[in-house]
């Protein structure tokens, strides 16, 4: 089984944002960054599946700039083989991004290759399922649980109200929600290990694209709210604020 | 004269409300662009639907019948989406399960720049402008598609069903040929309600304060008292098994926009209220006054959620006349 998992580096959840000078990104002054949360799903799910084969090799890459090496060193230390880094600046199009990780991800062979549902940074969902488009795969998105048997991924997305069951022969591209399973740590043996493994650098060239960031702003501040009473007896004026203010009943 | 589709979802038979606000999003584009919109509709037998479409400001219903539509079927929609929308101004989705599976295929496919999760769209100097929020909802991007096909999706609750007469004539289109390679072979029903809380007008969340999973009853009569709720939780009482995945609302869980969002027993971490704080009206109920919660809460009661919960469900039942 030879599984790749694509790997963005993203701010911290707790991180505060902060608009940087230009008003169109974050200052990233004094931010702590992460593996995206959705790809860590990835990663332990491509470990455990080599693991349950016996025999394979996981490859993990990342786009970005060499700060991501980082990020691809927790990837080696968390059991991943070996990893690649492409080296270049993202984009505002998630097409852009996917064209360069699908150039690299062309011709290695894999049976699956694995991405986060989303990044939290960007929100956009796209990359995963437009590399899928690029190099022709079946794609899954959103799974929050799998079972690959005899060639085929049989897997689980949420939808509303409900979980679609959907399967698709491999090689596949599938990206993968909370639920799939639960990520493990680095162990110090890992950590060790990891500064021996390979990390190519490998030039990536991505082209502006078809969209342009206009604009970021921090999103307006909710007015100052009250606080109607305590206890029960607050109940009585709270929904006749619900009714008659804010008129949501 | 240009075009705006419209990409709808059914379900059982039915259109859903969220295809309604993608209808009403194309018109508001088609106004400022001059264009037309085709509402697109994917179904295995018969369409319904079409007047409200129409209703809506659909100036066209493409209706494309197959038998394997029964369903989500990701390859046969996406070659059909691609197919109705290459020579489009712009092609809009929602931001749903399907949408967001959808749309990106589709922009692959065309070649196309991609405004995924917007709450907000706009029309400057014949470009389409998304606004879409970033980092958790910490922050709110504002972008523009350069070229045509633009496409995007919007956040269900964000742009409203908008009434705007249009003839909506249906017109029967062909399904292009395809080789569904990804097949949805079964939906299993939510064991809860089936309102899902991205979509749901009311949410009502508990957190790690109802204490034990068997109080996230008392949150379940009070969804049933407002009718049209669906229960949320913090990601604490998700991690501890209390409550299904679907339900977590936050950064890492589903970002809402409902009308009213009540948090019960929620401290308000900052991965919380990413999720949440685009609520039109925020209700806080917490024992401890100084909860983070209550920073972005609307109104809020500072108490025991136990003494609080069932008369609340109470008096919202007699406000709504039960
Ligand atoms: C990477 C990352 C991602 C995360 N993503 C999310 C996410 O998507 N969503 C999310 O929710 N969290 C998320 N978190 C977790 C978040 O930081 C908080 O830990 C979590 O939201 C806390 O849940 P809570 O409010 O239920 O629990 P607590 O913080 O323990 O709050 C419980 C509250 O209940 C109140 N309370 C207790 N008893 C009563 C009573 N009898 N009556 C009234 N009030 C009472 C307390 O005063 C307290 O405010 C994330 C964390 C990380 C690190
Ligand atoms: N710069 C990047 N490098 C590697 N993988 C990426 C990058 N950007 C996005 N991805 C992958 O694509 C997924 C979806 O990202 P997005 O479409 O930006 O929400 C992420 O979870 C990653 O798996």
């Amino acid at each position: 089984m030879k599984i790749a998992v694509c790997l963005k580096r993203v701010p911290d959840t707790t991180a505060k944002i902060a608009i940087a000078a230009g008003g169109a990104g974050i200052d990233e002054a004094g931010l702590k960054f992460v593996p995206n949360p959705y790809d860590e799903f990835a990663l332990e799910e491509a470990l455990k599946l080599k693991e349950a084969a016996g025999a394979g090799e996981t490859v993990v890459y990342s786009l970005g700039g060499d700060a991501v090496q980082e990020t691809l060193r927790t990837a080696l230390a968390m059991g991943m083989d070996r990893a690649v880094h492409l080296q270049g600046t993202g984009s505002a199009d998630p097409l852009e991004v996917a064209r360069a990780l699908a150039a690299e991800l062309a011709g290695g062979g894999y049976d699956l290759i694995l991405f986060g549902k989303l990044a939290v940074d960007d929100y956009n969902h796209a990359v995963g399922p437009m590399v899928a488009e690029i190099l022709g795969l079946p794609c899954i998105t959103a799974i929050s649980a799998l079972t690959i048997a005899g060639g085929t991924a049989s897997a689980e997305r949420e939808v509303e109200g409900g979980l679609e069951q959907v399967t698709c022969p491999l090689p596949a591209v599938l990206t993968c929600d909370k639920g799939l399973n639960s990520p493990r740590l680095p162990s110090l043996k890992g950590i060790m290990a990891a500064k021996k493994k390979p990390l190519d650098v490998k030039p990536a060239a991505v082209t502006a694209g078809r969209v342009s960031v206009v604009g970021l702003t921090l999103p307006p501040e909710r007015k100052a709210g009250r606080i109607v009473g305590e206890g029960a007896d607050a109940v009585p004026e709270l929904v006749r604020l619900l009714r008659d203010e804010a008129k949501v009943l | 004269m240009p075009t705006i589709l419209a990409v709808t979802e059914q379900r059982d038979g039915a259109l859903r409300k969220v295809s309604l606000e993608v209808v009403s999003a194309a018109r508001t584009l088609a106004d400022a662009l001059g264009a037309e919109v085709h509402a697109l509709v994917l179904a295995s037998g018969a369409v319904s639907g079409a007047e409200q479409l129409g209703a809506h400001g659909a100036d066209k219903v493409l209706a494309v019948t197959h038998a394997d539509f029964a369903r989500y079927s990701p390859d046969g929609f996406a070659a059909t989406v691609a197919e109705q929308g290459k020579g489009a101004a712009a092609i809009v989705f929602a931001a749903t399960a399907t949408g967001r599976d959808l749309a990106p295929r589709v922009a692959a496919k065309l070649g196309a720049g991609l405004a995924t999760d917007a709450t907000e769209l706009a029309v400057d100097g014949g470009k389409i402008v998304a606004t879409r929020p970033v980092y958790g909802g910490k922050a709110l991007q504002k972008v523009r598609l350069e070229a045509a096909p633009a496409i995007v999706s919007i956040r269900p609750n964000t742009v409203p069903a908008t009434a705007s007469a249009k003839a909506g004539v249906m017109e029967p289109v062909a399904a292009p040929a395809f080789t569904a390679r990804v097949t949805v072979t079964g939906i299993k029903a939510a064991a809860s309600a089936a309102l899902d809380v991205a979509e749901a007008p009311v949410v009502v969340s508990g957190g790690r304060g109802l204490r034990e999973p068997e109080q996230f009853k008392l949150l379940e009569d009070l969804a049933a008292a407002f009718g049209n709720a669906a229960v949320g939780a913090s990601r604490a009482v998700v991690d501890a098994g209390w409550r299904e995945h679907g339900a977590q609302v936050g950064q890492t869980g589903k970002t809402v926009s409902p009308n009213l969002y009540v948090a019960v027993g929620i401290s308000g971490a900052i991965q919380h209220l990413a999720g949440m704080r685009t609520a039109r009206t925020i209700v806080a109920i917490n024992r401890d006054k100084d909860a983070p919660i209550f920073k972005v809460a609307d109104y809020g009661v500072v108490g025991d959620l136990f003494e609080i919960l069932p008369r609340l469900t109470a008096e919202v039942k007699t406000a709504r006349g039960d």
